[in-house]
């Protein structure tokens, strides 16, 4: 009974911190069904690509490529390069993720940019257990999209759209999470940076390909700048 | 492609995105300490990646021709506005995008 009044709260504390992703999950997931569905593809390919990709951008790219003819090392490696930046949520989540028990490899599996997101910023509130609080953000989250995918699928080109511009949800759910990060910082010095080198590489490189040439950006600068961020920013 | 191929082509997506995820994880395991310095990566990252995703939400914006990204750009100074004042996340959120879409389709 104890256990089932945890997964209660848990949940309690969770859901609100979900809403906003569930309409731009919803937005998105039924316009990648739908964008399926006009492609040629039944309803279970979005239902089953939702479901163990989870992550949008390659999911719409995976649409292209099923179109085009079977080429397995090309279809690796742009699916490494489109994800490379799970890489640097892995990193900062080690912590937070560490002891949770079975449902570590969830929370791991789940780790989209939206529930990284919440995650990371997230203070789960006192009385709350910290490992169902994730795994709820991070279930509710895979519900929206999976559930918005295969609806878009089922009922394509049936649906029709005036809804020019809700996809903002996502950005301005971005623009509050960058604010609350800010809100948490002493100093700004990697926010700044973040901001800045993407801008920087984004010019450089074009919207396809900024992703890694920023990550590798800012590995360099963070380890050159370890020091001085250390001793500004981090330390207690 | 037959379906045997599509299904390997899913299933090789999934593995990309996977290894993503679980690498540092792998690496750095649960029941050792993680390094010094990944754990500074760690604390220092977040700030940059939020920085990250919110250049990458913008980045299919084209500042020089059409708009000139001006709809974007009030739109997330309406969010961060409401933001501020209020610090209601999910109004931050709903303002700035009822404003932002009422911008592009009755406006722009």
């Amino acid at each position: 009974m104890h256990c089932k009044g945890m997964r209660r709260r848990a949940l309690k504390a969770a859901f609100p911190y979900t809403i906003p992703i569930f309409a731009g999950f919803w937005f998105l997931g039924l316009a990648y069904g739908i964008f399926m569905n006009v492609s040629g593809f039944g309803f279970w390919y979005p239902m089953l690509m939702s479901l163990t990709i989870f992550g949008g951008s390659l999911e719409f790219v995976a649409v292209t490529m099923l179109l085009g003819s079977f080429a397995p090392l090309q279809t690796l490696a742009m699916a490494l390069i489109l994800q490379a930046r799970h890489l640097f949520y892995g990193i900062a989540m080690l912590e937070k993720y560490r002891g949770l028990g079975w449902k570590r490899f969830y929370l791991i599996f789940g780790l989209c940019d939206e529930t990284f997101s919440i995650n990371c910023t997230a203070e789960v509130p006192q009385g709350v257990d910290r490992g169902w609080f994730y795994f709820f953000v991070t279930l509710l989250n895979h519900l929206y999209w999976f559930s918005g995918s295969t609806i878009g699928g089922l009922v394509g080109s049936l649906l029709q759209f005036d809804t020019e511009g809700i996809g903002f949800v996502m950005t301005a759910m971005f623009t509050v999470i960058f604010l609350e990060q800010w809100r948490k910082e002493k100093r700004h010095d990697s926010s700044l940076l973040g901001l800045a080198v993407s801008a920087a590489c984004l010019s450089v490189f074009g919207a396809d390909s900024f992703i890694i040439p920023t990550m590798l950006c800012l590995l360099v600068l963070l380890t050159a700048l370890r020091r001085p961020i250390e001793r500004r920013c981090l330390m207690p | 492609m037959t379906p045997v191929e599509q299904l390997l082509t899913i299933a090789l997506c999934v593995a990309g995105t996977m290894t993503t995820r679980f690498l540092p994880f792998l690496v750095f395991s649960d029941k050792r300490p993680t390094p010094r310095f990944v754990q500074y990566l760690g604390r220092a990252l977040p700030g940059a990646v939020f920085g990250l995703l919110l250049v990458y939400c913008l980045r299919d914006v084209s500042f020089f021709s059409g708009t000139h990204g001006l709809p974007e750009l009030a739109g997330i100074a309406v969010t961060a506005l409401l933001h501020l004042w209020k610090r209601q996340m999910l109004l931050s959120i709903a303002g700035g995008t009822v404003f932002y879409m009422a911008l592009i389709q009755l406006v722009c």
